[in-house]
């Protein structure tokens, strides 16, 4: 089977396109926002000011790197539980975010919000952050350097490997996947 | 004879194992994980499972940690009694030892100084650091660097005596149920049963760092180990919970005396990515 790369940010198009279960490879420029950053954001725009990054078609990756080692663009990179987002999520797939990557499961208003906004929440492998650094060729700061790993990275991907675990209908793998493997 | 110790001693070898632990898994980690690929059921667990190896072969070739979440560090230090330690103040030596490690290892500082005010401490100290005093003039340094994705889906039950074995059992099972894909499966199980509160809790820390291929000395509480590692992989959970007959590598439970009246059971769960240095001094 030859590889499906998507291209990122992503369209209202090939979101829809995307099938819960699917392996996909992420090419383009995402995101990296995790805890502190999420609380941040959402800050500002309880204040009514603008967000330091555009949501509309944005892809996030739940993620804060290791410290990048001469000559490299980056250190390790793997997902973060995404869980930890979910307060913060709605709001910003309400604003256009189309995309999240991260690892574990989402409450029923993330879904929701997935669902209303025709987004994707897609799985990178979890603890495998060595390998994914190998798909990011160019990581810069570009919001809350202040917070070390937890700053807004913007970077530029090629072939960075995901699972869709939750499709724009609000289909969930995890829901689903567990039941064909469990034994009494 | 009282043996001299400097902690400078602490201090250099500690700095050696954090940078040593985030990027080379133990050998018993290494095979249960080959195991695992070659048994796994579920196609897209092997791929899972396959990226896995992959993904400690470039760690270490490449020297980039296995995971970003190089952790907190949790630091062992077995103490024999007749070790007098000389030239500072040990807790200090193993914090240098700590900073040094990430700092100079290109590890993630991942340490905020309050648990409410969460600033970051920029050079991942302090340490948590446990001590135990053994016989002899020798130190055993554990150095356990432990990521939150499945600290965070760690638990502690206070059972009843009524409860019994199912009861520690049921807790087990409700605790990695409970985990499931957040906590980066296959798992590894550190379980404590009896002892107080915090004494369960510390038990189960510990069990991870035991090999897992090796069971219990007690041979009740070998076999609860291999039961709990088969009903664990009847859940289906599976690599990166994605469904698959691989969802923990071991289960390994320490035991210790406890109350009339209690049961108390911690189970403290770790990733795949279960790592620990150990060095004698």
């Amino acid at each position: 089977m030859s590889k499906r790369i998507v291209s990122v940010p992503l369209s209202k198009e090939d979101a829809k396109s995307l099938k819960v279960g699917d392996y996909v490879y992420l090419t383009g420029t995402i995101y990296s926002a995790r805890d502190a950053a999420h609380k941040r954001m959402i800050e500002t725009l309880d204040r009514g000011e603008a967000l330091p990054i555009e949501m509309e078609g944005n892809v996030i990756y739940y993620m804060g790197p290791s410290p990048a080692r001469e000559g490299r663009p980056i250190g390790s990179a793997g997902p973060t539980t995404s869980g930890r987002m979910d307060p913060y999520a709605p709001t910003l797939l309400d604003l256009g975010l189309r995309g999240m990557i991260g690892k574990g499961k989402r409450t029923k208003e993330v879904k929701d919000a997935v669902v209303r906004n025709g987004a994707v929440y897609f799985a990178a492998v979890g603890g495998a952050g060595a390998l994914l650094s190998h798909c990011i060729k160019e990581a810069e700061v570009v919001a809350y350097p202040e917070l070390g790993p937890e700053a807004i990275h913007k970077l530029e991907v090629v072939e960075l490997p995901a699972i869709i675990v939750m499709d724009s209908e609000g289909n969930d793998l995890y829901e689903t996947a567990t039941k064909q493997y469990q034994r009494d | 004879m009282v043996r001299d110790i400097d902690v400078k001693l602490l201090t250099d070898n500690i700095k050696e194992m954090c940078i040593e632990a985030t990027h080379y898994l133990s050998p018993d980690m290494c095979a249960a994980l080959k195991v695992a690929t070659e048994t796994e059921e579920s196609p897209l667990g092997k791929q899972v499972l396959d990226s896995l190896s992959e993904n400690l072969e470039l760690a270490g070739k490449e020297m980039i940690p296995i995971c970003q979440d190089t952790g907190m560090a949790v630091v062992f230090l077995e103490i024999g009694q007749d070790v007098h330690f000389v030239g500072g103040n040990v807790m200090d030596a193993v914090n240098e030892g700590v900073r040094r490690g990430y700092v100079d290892g290109y590890l993630r500082k991942s340490v905020v100084g309050d648990p409410i005010i969460r600033e970051n401490t920029k050079d991942n100290t302090p340490a948590i650091l446990h001590t135990e005093i053994v016989p002899g003039d020798k130190v055993k340094i554990t150095v356990s660097p432990k990521g939150f994705g499945s600290e965070n889906k760690s638990r502690v039950f206070m059972l009843t005596p009524a409860d019994g074995i199912e009861g520690v059992k049921q807790a087990i099972l409700t605790a990695v149920k409970d985990a499931g894909p957040n906590a980066c499966p296959p798992m590894v199980v550190g379980v404590g049963v009896g002892g107080t509160f915090e004494k369960c809790a510390y038990m189960a820390k510990k069990a991870l760092t035991r090999d897992i291929d090796k069971h219990s000395e007690i041979p009740y509480v070998a076999e609860l180990e291999k039961e709990m590692l088969e009903k664990i992989n009847n859940t289906g959970i599976g690599p990166g919970g994605l469904g698959g007959r691989t969802t923990a590598l071991a289960v390994n439970i320490n035991t210790y005396a406890t109350h009339i009246a209690g049961l108390p059971v911690a189970i403290n769960i770790c990733c795949h990515v279960n790592r620990h240095a150990v060095r004698e001094i």
